[in-house]
C-alpha cells in the first residue's frame, strides 16, 4: 500500500487538483483520475513512448514519472492540440494526408514529441525527424507516413 | 502518396486514395480503445500466473491476498467449476487424412501448469495496483516437473510429455506429394541441402490484450467489449463455456483496436474469466494485459526448424523440393502456421516434384497462433534461401535464376498438388510473376546495383543485394457477412462482422458501400466488430476482410439500392429505371426539381406511412439487405523485394541501403491504405530479419520479455520503401481484390538473409537462421573464418 499526496498542477491550461497515491504514475494519473484518456500506456517500461506528454514545455515519458512529481507542474497532452475532430492542427493534418496513423494507439505519444520537437526546430531534416520519432514505436505504419508528415509540414513553413 | 479525398476518374470511390476518416478522433486523443471506454463500478483484474514452464499444481492459498483491504475476489480452478469445460481445438487439420491431436486445455489448469506464465488465478480488486498487490499474496504450490521448450527437445525420446494422455508431443503430422519427389532427388544432376531455422516471436501490437465485461442479472447476459480480431469466435467460446444462447453473449470489438497483428485472433483464458468474475461480482470487471504479461502469455509464433533439399538441372531449372521441418505450436495453438508455410515454400515456381512432411509439436511455451505472414514469411525464407544457393551453385545471377522458374503468366489458374489451410487444393487464382520480377530489378537499378556493389567489394566493403519473390494465400474464408441499411437520417449504415486494428475499415467499407448503393461517401456510416449487431462473422486475420467483407458489402449494396428505388418510385410516380441517386435524394433523371431526400424515402420504406396504416402501393417494409460472400478458394497475392544493404564485419551491423517493393494484391479500393499495409508489413518482416527473437532457456524462462531485450526497430532503424503495384484481379470475387495485410512482411527476412549472404560472400558466410542481429552476423563470420 502506499502513502497519499495532495498534489496541484495545471493540465491542458485548467488548474486540477487532486490527492494521489506516491505510487501513482503521471499516466494512471491522467487516464484513470482526470479521464484523459488519448495518452495510452504500451510497455510501463520507458521504451514504446505512448505515454508521452510535455511537463513544462518537455516530452517526457508519462509511465516513467510519478504523479507526485508533475507537482506544481504544466502538463499538456494530446487532447490540448485542436478543440475537436473537426479543426485538426497543422501536424494532426499532415499525419492525416500522408496516412500516418493505423491503429492510433502509439501516436498521442508521437504527436506529443513531434510538438515539442517543432516549436525548437520548425525546419527539422528527416533525419531529425527520424531521431525525434525514434523515441517512440509504433508496430502499424512503419513510420514512414509519419516522416513524410512532418517533411510536408516543414516545407510548408 | 499524398492523399485527397475524391472519386476516381470513372466517378466511383472504389481505387480512390481517400484519406481515413478513423485518424481525426485518433489524432484529438479521442480514440475508443477498450482501456479508454469510460465503465462506472468497474473493477480490476489481474492475473497470478505460473512462474514454472512445467508444473504440477498442488494448493493454493488465497487467503492472504482475500484479507487484503479493497480485495474483492481471488479465483481458482476449483471456484470456477461450473465453466470448466475443455477447450475445443481451434480448426481440424484442412488436409485429408491427418488429425490434430488435441491435448485437453481449461481455462484455468486443473493439474499442472504447461507455460511460464499460465494463469493459475485471477484476483479482482478496486484498483489495478491492489489486484497487483493481492497477486503476491496469493501461495501456490508448485511441484516443478522438466519442461521441453523446444520442438526438438519435445521431439526426443522420452521427452516429457505436455499433454500424458497424447501418449506423446507430436499434434499433428503432415506429408504432402507432388510428383515423384523421391526419384527426381536422386536422378537430377545436382541436389542442395541446407538447414534453415527462424525463432520465435510475438505480435506487440502497441496496445496488448484487454477485455471489459459486464453481466446483466435480470436478462442473465454478458456484454463484452474485448480488444480481439475475432469477436464472433469469442462470442461462440463463451457461450458454450457458460452454456449461455449466443444472443445472451454479446462482445463489441471497440471501434478502435490498437494493433492486432496475429496474437489478438485466438481466445485466451482472460475472457471467461473476466465474464466469470463480473457475474460473480455483479459488477463490471477490467483485465487490461501489460507488456510483460504480452510478452508471457500472448501467442507468438515463427519457430521452425527446416531440412530442404532441391534438385536442380545444369540450367537452374528446379526439378524437385523435399522440405522436412518441425513447428513448435507451444502448449496450444492451431494448425494455422504450420499448414501454411508447407505450402508457401512452393512459391511463384514450377516444382514438379514436392516432398513436404512437418511435424507440429507441443512445448512447454507459451501458446502459438498467427503473427502477422502466419507462417508465411518461413516459407518464403526457405525456398529463397535455396534459390540463391542454386544460383550460387551454377554461378548464375540469382535474380536469373528465379526468372527461369517463374510460373508463365499464361498458366493460371495454376494448381500445384497440394492442400491449403482453407481446405482448398492450393491453386494460384491470377498472377503475373514475371512481370513482377521485372519490374522490381527495373525500379531497384539492379544492374547499376551490381556493378556498384562490385566496385564496392573491391575496396573491401561489404554491399550485399538480396531479390525475394513470394505467394501469399490471401482472403482465406469461409465468409465475413455484411448488413446495408438506410437509417432515419437518410444515411447508409454498414454492419459488418470483422472489427478492425488500423486497417481502415471504416474507410474502405464505406468506399465500397457507396459506390455499391450509388450514394456519396459521406453519407455512409461503419459498424464493425459486434456480435449484436450482426450475428455472424469470423475476424480480421489471414488478409482475409477486404476479399470477404468486400463483396459482401457490394452485393448487399445492390439490393439495398434496388429497395432504396422502389420506394422511390413510389414517392416520385416513377419506374424505378428512371430513377437515380444523387446528393442525398432519389430524383427522376433528367428532372432536377423532382427529388425526394434519401431520409423521406426512410421514413417511408422503414416506417410506413403511419403507425396502423396499410403500406401503399404493394410496397414492403425495410430498407435493410443482407448478404453473406463465401469465396471458393484463398486468392494468392504475390510480392517481390529487392533489398540492398552494406554490413560492418567489424561490428554485425546491418544497415539496409535500398529497399524496393513491387506488390500485387489484385484490385485494391484504396491506394493509401494499402500502401500503409505494406510499409508496416515490411518493418515487421525487417525487425524478424534483423532485430526481434523471442528467447527461451531450456527450462521454458523467457529470456527477452522486455522491450530492451527485444528490440523492435524504430524511425531511425527503417529505411524509406519505395513501392510499386501490379494489379493482377481475383476472378474470385466480384471486386477482383485479394488481400494486403501481411503481404509487406513475407519476403523480407528472405530478402536480407540473401543480401547478407551475398555481402559477407567474400568471407565465406553461410545464413541459415534468423534473425540477423550483430551478434548473430558476428557468429556467422566468425563461424565462416574457422571452417577455411
Amino acid at each position: 500500500m502506499s502513502d497519499t499526496r495532495a498534489i496541484a498542477l495545471t493540465v491542458n491550461g485548467q488548474p486540477r487538483q487532486a490527492t494521489v497515491e506516491t505510487r501513482l504514475t503521471l499516466v494512471d494519473l491522467l487516464r484513470e483520475e482526470l479521464r484523459l484518456t488519448g495518452t495510452h500506456v504500451g510497455c510501463e517500461h520507458g521504451v514504446c513512448g505512448a505515454c508521452t506528454v510535455l511537463v513544462d514545455g518537455e516530452a517526457v515519458r508519462g509511465c516513467l514519472l510519478l504523479a507526485v512529481q508533475a507537482d506544481g507542474r504544466r502538463v499538456e497532452t494530446v487532447e490540448s492540440l485542436a478543440p475537436d475532430p473537426t479543426h485538426l492542427n497543422p501536424l494532426q493534418a499532415e499525419l492525416v494526408r500522408h496516412h500516418g496513423v493505423q491503429c492510433g494507439f502509439c501516436i498521442g505519444g508521437i504527436l506529443m514529441s513531434l510538438t515539442a520537437m517543432l516549436r525548437d526546430t520548425p525546419r527539422p531534416s528527416e533525419a531529425e525527424i527520424r531521431e525525434t520519432l525514434a523515441g517512440h514505436l509504433c508496430r502499424c505504419t512503419g513510420y514512414q507516413g509519419m516522416v513524410d508528415a512532418v517533411l510536408a509540414l516543414a516545407a510548408a513553413r | 502518396m499524398i492523399a485527397s479525398a475524391s472519386r476516381t476518374p470513372e466517378g466511383g470511390y472504389i481505387g480512390a486514395p481517400i484519406p481515413r476518416r478513423e485518424d481525426a478522433r485518433l489524432l484529438t486523443g479521442r480514440g475508443t480503445f477498450v482501456d479508454d471506454l469510460s465503465m462506472p463500478g468497474v473493477a480490476h483484474a489481474a492475473m497470478v500466473r505460473s512462474p514454472h514452464a512445467h508444473a504440477r499444481v498442488g494448493r493454493i492459498d488465497t487467503a492472504a491476498a482475500l484479507a487484503l483491504p479493497g480485495v474483492l475476489a481471488v479465483v481458482t480452478a476449483a471456484d470456477i467449476a461450473d465453466i470448466d469445460k475443455p477447450w475445443p481445438a481451434r480448426m481440424p487439420s484442412p488436409v485429408p487424412g491427418t488429425r490434430l491431436r488435441h491435448g485437453a486445455r481449461h481455462t484455468l489448469p486443473r493439474d499442472k501448469v504447461r507455460h511460464a506464465g499460465e494463469v493459475v488465478a485471477a484476483v479482482v480488486a478496486e484498483s489495478r495496483a491492489l489486484a497487483e498487490d493481492a497477486c503476491d499474496l496469493v501461495r501456490v504450490e508448485y511441484e516443478p516437473l522438466p519442461a521441453v521448450a523446444s520442438a526438438a527437445a519435445a521431439l526426443a525420446p522420452g521427452a516429457p510429455r505436455v499433454y500424458e494422455e497424447l501418449g506423446d508431443n507430436v499434434a499433428v503430422h503432415i506429408v504432402q506429394r507432388v510428383g515423384n519427389p523421391e526419384r527426381a532427388l536422386a536422378t537430377a544432376p545436382h541436389t542442395l541441402r541446407e538447414t534453415v531455422r527462424v525463432m520465435r516471436g510475438g505480435g506487440h501490437s502497441m496496445e496488448g490484450r484487454g477485455v471489459v465485461a459486464r453481466y446483466d442479472e435480470t436478462l442473465g447476459s454478458f456484454t463484452v467489449w474485448d480488444a480481439t480480431q475475432q469477436p464472433h469466435a469469442v462470442r461462440t467460446m463463451l457461450a458454450y463455456l457458460f452454456d449461455l444462447p449466443e444472443h445472451q453473449v454479446r462482445v463489441i470489438a471497440p471501434p478502435d483496436v490498437g494493433g492486432g497483428l496475429g496474437p489478438k485472433a485466438s481466445v485466451y483464458p482472460e475472457e471467461p474469466l473476466v465474464c466469470w468474475l463480473a457475474r460473480h461480482l455483479r459488477r463490471p470487471v477490467k483485465w487490461i494485459e501489460d507488456r510483460h504479461e504480452h510478452f508471457v502469455s500472448a501467442a507468438q509464433e515463427r519457430e521452425q526448424v527446416h531440412e530442404v533439399e532441391i534438385a536442380f538441372d545444369g540450367e537452374g531449372r528446379l526439378l524437385a523440393l523435399r522440405d522436412v521441418f518441425t513447428h513448435d505450436v507451444g502448449m496450444y495453438g492451431a494448425l494455422v502456421a504450420p499448414v501454411i508455410t508447407a505450402c508457401t515454400v512452393p512459391g511463384p515456381y514450377r516444382i514438379p516434384n514436392i516432398y513436404s512432411e512437418v511435424r507440429a509439436v507441443y512445448t512447454n511455451l507459451q501458446p502459438s497462433g498467427a503473427v502477422r505472414g502466419a507462417g508465411r514469411p518461413q516459407g518464403v525464407l526457405v525456398m529463397e534461401r535455396m534459390m540463391d544457393r542454386m544460383a550460387e551453385a551454377l554461378g548464375l545471377d540469382p535474380a536469373e535464376v528465379r526468372a527461369r522458374n517463374l510460373i508463365p503468366a499464361d498458366a493460371f489458374p495454376y494448381e500445384v498438388g497440394m492442400w491449403f489451410r482453407d481446405g482448398a487444393r492450393l491453386t494460384y487464382d491470377s498472377g503475373n510473376y514475371p512481370e513482377l520480377l521485372r519490374r522490381a530489378l527495373e525500379r531497384a537499378d539492379y544492374a547499376q546495383a551490381r556493378r556498384e556493389q562490385a566496385a564496392l567489394r573491391a575496396q573491401g566493403r561489404h554491399r550485399g543485394i538480396g531479390v525475394a519473390i513470394c505467394v501469399e494465400g490471401v482472403g482465406l474464408g469461409p465468409f465475413e457477412g455484411a448488413i446495408l441499411r438506410l437509417d432515419g437520417r437518410g444515411r447508409v449504415v454498414v454492419t459488418s462482422g470483422a472489427p478492425p486494428q488500423g486497417q481502415g475499415y471504416q474507410t474502405a467499407f464505406a468506399q465500397i458501400a457507396a459506390d455499391a448503393v450509388g450514394v456519396r461517401f459521406e453519407d455512409v456510416d461503419v459498424v464493425t466488430g459486434d456480435t449484436g449487431a450482426i450475428p455472424y462473422g469470423i475476424g480480421s486475420f489471414a488478409s482475409r476482410v477486404t476479399a470477404n467483407a468486400g463483396p459482401a458489402i457490394l452485393q448487399a449494396g445492390g439490393a439495398l439500392r434496388d429497395r432504396i428505388l422502389a420506394v422511390g418510385a413510389h414517392l416520385l410516380e416513377a419506374a424505378p429505371a428512371d430513377l437515380e441517386i444523387v446528393d442525398g435524394a432519389v430524383g427522376v433523371r433528367g428532372l432536377p426539381d423532382r427529388r425526394v431526400p434519401l431520409a423521406q424515402v426512410a421514413r417511408l420504406g422503414n416506417g410506413g406511412t403511419a403507425f396502423g396504416m396499410v403500406m401503399p402501393g404493394g410496397l414492403s417494409v425495410g430498407l435493410e439487405a443482407s448478404a453473406y460472400f463465401t469465396p471458393s478458394q484463398a486468392g494468392y497475392s504475390a510480392s517481390a523485394h529487392v533489398c540492398i544493404l552494406d554490413v560492418d564485419a567489424e561490428t554485425g551491423e546491418v544497415t539496409i541501403v535500398r529497399y524496393v517493393v513491387g506488390h500485387d494484391c489484385g484490385n485494391v479500393i484504396n491506394p493509401l491504405l494499402v500502401e500503409g499495409q505494406i510499409l508496416g508489413g515490411v518493418a515487421h518482416g525487417l525487425s524478424n530479419a534483423l532485430y526481434e527473437e523471442a528467447i527461451f532457456d531450456e527450462q521454458g524462462q523467457s529470456l527477452a520479455s522486455s522491450f530492451l531485450d527485444y528490440p523492435l526497430p524504430s524511425a531511425r532503424e527503417m529505411p524509406r520503401v519505395e513501392m510499386f503495384h501490379l494489379t493482377t484481379p481475383s476472378p474470385l470475387n466480384p471486386l477482383g481484390v485479394k488481400g494486403a495485410g501481411e503481404a509487406g512482411t513475407l519476403p523480407v527476412t528472405a530478402a536480407v538473409a540473401g543480401a547478407v549472404e551475398d555481402a559477407l560472400r567474400p568471407l565465406g558466410v553461410r545464413v541459415n537462421r534468423m534473425p540477423l542481429n550483430p551478434g548473430r552476423v558476428g557468429d556467422l563470420i566468425h563461424a565462416a573464418a574457422g571452417s577455411r
